[in-house]
């Protein structure tokens, strides 16, 4: 490994795509002149296999979501599946009996956001900040802490189900247990209801900072050099530089990487399926929505219900992406 | 920043550096070395940390164990999971590349519709569909080619490549034409080699992302003759009571492939990933 070169692409916003395309139709038909324009035929062709994929995989299964979270329906049942109008989503939110889990999963879930997108976007931007700048080997060090980006979730949590196992023996008690003088003893990180989300927090932070560090240096070196000599030349203190040159450059890739990750927190799910089924994690403080639909499908085999999760999944989703592109538009101005 | 720089302040830089890269990796290292030692001495305090008794015993072991009917057999897990890898890369940067051409450089009413189309599919994230696709393939569950299908198409791919192609200025395309080249020859003998780094971008990006695909294959698969191997490391870790050595040797096993595309292809996975930041 010798150097990880920070990608030099721009952060397009997505929304510009479609409108620079709008281009007067007709023009190409008069450039070619004895030539049939078959272009309508030939693109259609080249688009329809990913088209057509992307519908029967997104489009049809998402609209059926929707359908399904209205009905009652289940695997395997023998019974047809009944309409069930907003049912669904009354047990899911209202219903004293059965929306303690949902909503529980909710919570989670908020929580993980809550402290995963602050912590995780200042320690990205304090790597990226010690690593932009011209050392030798300064790719090999970019390269050591974007490593775990490409380690898969369920060896990622494996490896933590070690350093935090609850023995004596676990890395993380021994090693408290030697910087306290053997006054540590033993502790279930994720076994205790108190510190198992801290657990995966914990461990989905290591895993993900690298690919926030990457996409911040980019942000990093867009920043023109002159600013600092400029700064330095006013006798601009460190500090001062960073709040006046640094964080204002980079505010609009700052914002993107927050919601970006905000978004990232709502899809949590192989970590705690992982460290539950086989790690001894406290399922209830942990259960994240889409541990929920998955469990809901998987183990009650209640299509109907997890198609609602699935739909409010989708909601939390949008709103998150359409906060991101609205806040994001008025960074890249400037 | 750092124009004026000493030999102490580059040495506390390295210092700075190296002590928090370290802990950093701490995790890693870990892994490593666990999976040469004894089963026994890996959950062991801190001498886990201990380059103690190092063989490759426990890759051999995890060979040995894996390798019956019931638990599946190693090399069929990691066959699996190239193969998945290989359809899902291939085929997705042939369909994607081909929509995304016939999207930008060719002209035809109604492709702002459907490229809104793709846009707008972009936002959905492969969780939100799971369930219902789970439930519309519950009669295909235990089969490869269902594990591959949904991820081939892939709206992300299809806005990368629109976005290079459309930088790609239309003076080389005409000649081509002039020519007499039709659309799909100009796309493949004279796109496609200038595309080089679109292809590279997008094929690691994908083949990262589908190495530790994890979701579908929970739901989709039970039978360990088609179970790629993040599925088979939670199966696997799950063991009672845990041989910690051949854990450990597994997940090496597992992340090697991915280690070694990122070793070469650095630069490309990393411009790959930067560039995923888009879709949020």
């Amino acid at each position: 490994m010798t150097s990880v070169e920070p990608a030099h692409t721009a952060l397009p916003g997505p929304e510009q795509a479609p409108s620079t395309s709008v281009k007067p139709a007709p023009s190409t038909r008069s450039t070619r002149p004895g030539r049939k324009n078959r272009d309508w035929l030939h693109g259609l062709l080249m688009s329809a296999p990913a088209v057509v994929g992307l519908i029967a995989f997104v489009g049809v299964p998402f609209g059926y979501a929707v359908v399904l979270s209205f009905y009652n329906v289940r695997l395997g049942s023998p019974l047809e599946p009944t309409w069930f109008g907003i049912e669904q989503y009354r047990r899911l939110f209202t219903d004293p009996n059965l929306s303690g889990p949902f909503l529980r999963a909710l919570l989670n879930n908020l929580t993980f956001a809550a402290v995963v997108v602050p912590v995780q976007t200042a320690l990205a931007l304090a790597l990226a900040i010690l690593l932009n700048r011209k050392l030798k080997a300064i790719g090999f060090f970019r390269s050591l802490f974007f490593m775990p980006v490409v380690f898969p979730m369920a060896l990622v949590a494996v490896i933590w189900r070690l350093i935090l196992a609850r023995s004596d023996q676990g890395m993380l008690n021994s090693a408290l247990d030697a910087v306290s003088f053997g006054n540590w003893g033993a502790f279930d990180w994720l076994g205790d209801g108190a510190t198992a989300m801290g657990s995966i927090i914990v461990l989905s932070i290591w895993q993900g900072v690298g690919f926030q560090m990457v996409i911040l240096l980019a942000g990093l070196q867009q920043i023109p050099g002159e600013l600092y000599e400029a700064a330095e030349l006013d006798r601009a203190s460190r500090w001062q530089q960073f709040r006046h040159v640094t964080l204002p450059g980079i505010r609009g890739t700052l914002v993107f990487v927050a919601m970006l990750t905000s978004v990232l927190s709502f899809r949590v799910f192989d970590q705690v399926y992982v460290l539950v089924r086989g790690g001894g994690l406290d399922e209830d403080a942990t259960r994240t929505v889409m541990y929920q639909a998955v469990t809901t499908a998987f183990d009650q085999n209640n299509i109907g219900q997890a198609s609602a999760i699935t739909v409010v999944f989708f909601l939390i989703v949008v709103v998150l992406t359409l906060i991101q592109r609205r806040v994001v538009r008025p960074g890249n101005e400037d | 920043m750092g124009t004026t720089s000493t030999p102490l302040r580059r040495f506390l830089d390295y210092a700075v550096l190296s002590v928090l890269a370290f802990v950093f990796v701490l995790p890693v290292i870990y892994l490593f070395l666990g999976s040469l030692k004894p089963s026994d001495e890996v959950l062991n305090g801190l001498s886990g940390f201990l380059p103690t008794n190092l063989s490759f015993d426990n890759y051999t072991a995890v060979l040995d164990s894996l390798n019956s009917d019931s638990t599946g057999y190693f090399w069929r897990f990691m066959g699996v999971s190239l193969l998945l890898a290989f359809v899902v890369v291939t085929g997705g940067l042939f369909v994607n590349s081909m929509a995304a051409y016939g999207l930008s450089r060719l002209k035809w009413r109604g492709r702002n519709a459907v490229f809104t189309l793709v846009l707008l599919l972009m936002l959905v994230p492969f969780e939100s569909v799971a369930v219902p696709l789970f439930y519309m393939f519950n009669d295909q569950r235990n089969t490869l080619y269902i594990l591959a299908l949904p991820f081939i198409a892939n709206a992300f791919s299809v806005y990368q490549f629109h976005t290079f192609f459309r930088s790609i200025p239309p003076s080389i395309e005409e000649a081509a034409r002039i020519d007499g080249a039709g659309p799909w020859r100009t796309f493949f003998a004279i796109i496609v080699p200038m595309s080089k780094p679109a292809f590279a971008s997008v094929a690691i990006l994908t083949f990262l992302i589908q190495w530790g695909s994890f979701l579908w294959p929970v739901l989709m698969i039970s039978d360990p003759s088609v179970r790629p191997l993040p599925l088979e490391m939670s199966v696997f870790q799950g063991q009672q009571p845990p041989d910690w050595g051949q854990i450990l040797a597994f997940g090496v096993l597992l992340v090697l492939p991915v280690l070694i595309v990122f070793a070469f292809f650095q630069r490309w996975f990393v411009q790959g990933v930067a560039s995923s930041a888009v879709k949020g």
